[in-house]
């Protein structure tokens, strides 16, 4: 938003074509909120949109699945049918299929809550009034991607010992002869130091881009409205819809894509070493 | 306003995106940590319970709707094999008594014949019989007729017995001779 507390939306509104101002194009201020309470800029607490929305995110979750699950009937109603095609989504579509059943049973709750509070973060980005996606700040997919690192790395030494650790982070095999040593180096660094970055930078940069889309959009619809730039306004307007809905999709396939690569990464853990 | 929006940017430049504030970790955490708690403690346990009860349910519906069919299958052999030997016995039962028929009708008709057969003969004797005492009381008859006759005729009684009986002996024999010469 805005420096400007008064304003509360993510552009200057009162800013067309002709008028003699540029145009207001999103860009890392977009995603600078000012604090609701606090101050941002000394190192005390505050919150903001996003932390609101965050926490407005893991309510409707819980709200929903509580609505759906905690009197659950043999014979289902229809909320609890919708739940449960989504439970069983992740349960057997991604854990099931990355982990096995056995061994995944324990990471089902993980799998499940990730995928669902993602995705509802990142369906605030088309919800009306709340219009952003809260995964597209780095600080919330950071946490997660932090949860899954520490999981996935404290399973590894769990299972394997220390030197079954190194060995399975290195990808450890007798057989690339000459080349292990540097085998060993990258599979060290990528595993261990690069992957909870892209983990988390996937999802962050996704939401981040596909909000920046929405934005230069709607901004832009608005922006031409004058003049001739009317039939321009359009046809971004048209763009804005078709983002929406691209977004729609997005948003689930990046939830998706998050507790994929979580199961991987736990599947990853517990596999034997050669 | 425009000042304003110039100095933000200007501000946000300087701020790393893919720094995250502490605040905004913090409460990713708490935000995902509710999330969790709730689904893993409370609401998956739950819903688990039900979906291996239904499961189970749907399994027992299935176990017991093959045993039913099992049981109707038996039952079905059963009844069919009960069925064919009802037929069985039936047919035997006929045959026994056809046959029981058959022998009571050659009994019947033996018996019948034996009957027939008797009274033919007690038929027979009867006929014997009554010819014969026709014959002794005939003899009687004409031997008294042709005495009676005889002794009007020669005025002689021949009441006396010893000759009578001589005579009517006497003249029958002529008479039976009489009868074989004529034959």
């Amino acid at each position: 938003m805005s420096a400007d507390p008064t304003q509360t939306l993510a552009f200057d509104t009162s800013c067309h074509l002709f008028d003699g101002c540029g145009f207001p194009a999103p860009g890392l201020h977009s995603f600078m909120f000012e604090p609701l309470w606090g101050d941002a800029d000394g190192n005390g607490f505050y919150f903001n949109k996003p932390m609101l929305l965050a926490l407005l995110g893991s309510v409707i979750v819980v709200g929903f699945f509580w609505a759906a699950f905690a009197r659950p009937k043999m014979v289902p109603g229809k909320l609890q049918m919708i739940a449960e095609a989504g439970y069983d989504f992740v349960r057997r579509g991604v854990v099931y299929e990355t982990i096995g059943k056995k061994e995944g049973e324990k990471y089902v709750p993980l799998a499940v809550s990730l995928f669902f509070f993602i995705w509802m973060l990142n369906l605030w980005s088309i919800i009306p009034v709340a219009s952003f996606p809260v995964t597209s700040i780095i600080a919330y997919p950071a946490v997660l991607a932090a949860i899954v690192y520490i999981t996935w790395v404290s399973l590894t030494f769990k299972r394997h010992g220390f030197v079954g650790f190194f060995k399975n982070v290195t990808g450890y095999d007798k057989s690339l002869g000459a080349v292990l040593p540097l085998a060993m180096v990258i599979e060290f660094f990528s595993n261990l130091l690069v992957r909870p970055f892209t983990h988390a930078v996937r999802l962050f940069a996704n939401m981040f881009a596909g909000h920046t889309l929405l934005l230069l959009f709607t901004i832009a619809s608005w922006y031409m409205l004058n003049g001739i730039g009317i039939a321009y306004s359009g046809v971004s307007f048209v763009m804005v819809i078709v983002m929406t809905a691209f977004e729609l999709f997005i948003q689930a396939v990046q939830a998706y894509v998050f507790v994929l690569l979580t199961c991987t990464y736990i599947q990853g853990a517990l596999a034997e070493h050669h | 306003m425009n000042h304003a929006l110039v100095q933000l940017a200007a501000e946000a430049e300087k701020e790393n995106p893919l720094i995250p504030p502490w605040p905004e970790l913090v409460i990713g955490l708490i935000a995902f940590v509710i999330v969790f708690g709730f689904l893993a403690k409370k609401l998956l346990p739950t819903i688990n319970k039900v979906l291996e009860e239904r499961r189970e349910a749907i399994e027992g519906g299935i176990e017991k709707a093959e045993a039913a069919q099992t049981e109707a299958q038996s039952v079905l052999e059963q009844y069919k094999a009960q069925l064919a030997e009802a037929r069985h016995e039936a047919a035997r039962l006929r045959q026994e008594a056809q046959e029981q028929g058959a022998t009571l009708i050659a009994e019947m008709r033996a018996e019948g014949q034996r009957q027939r057969e008797e009274i033919v003969a007690a038929g027979h004797a009867q006929i014997e019989a009554d010819r014969k005492a026709a014959s002794s009381a005939l003899r009687q008859d004409v031997g008294k007729l042709a005495t009676d006759l005889a002794g009007k005729l020669v005025g002689e009684s021949l009441e006396d017995h010893a000759r009578q009986s001589r005579v009517i002996d006497r003249f029958l024999e002529d008479l039976e001779e009489k009868a074989e010469a004529a034959r």
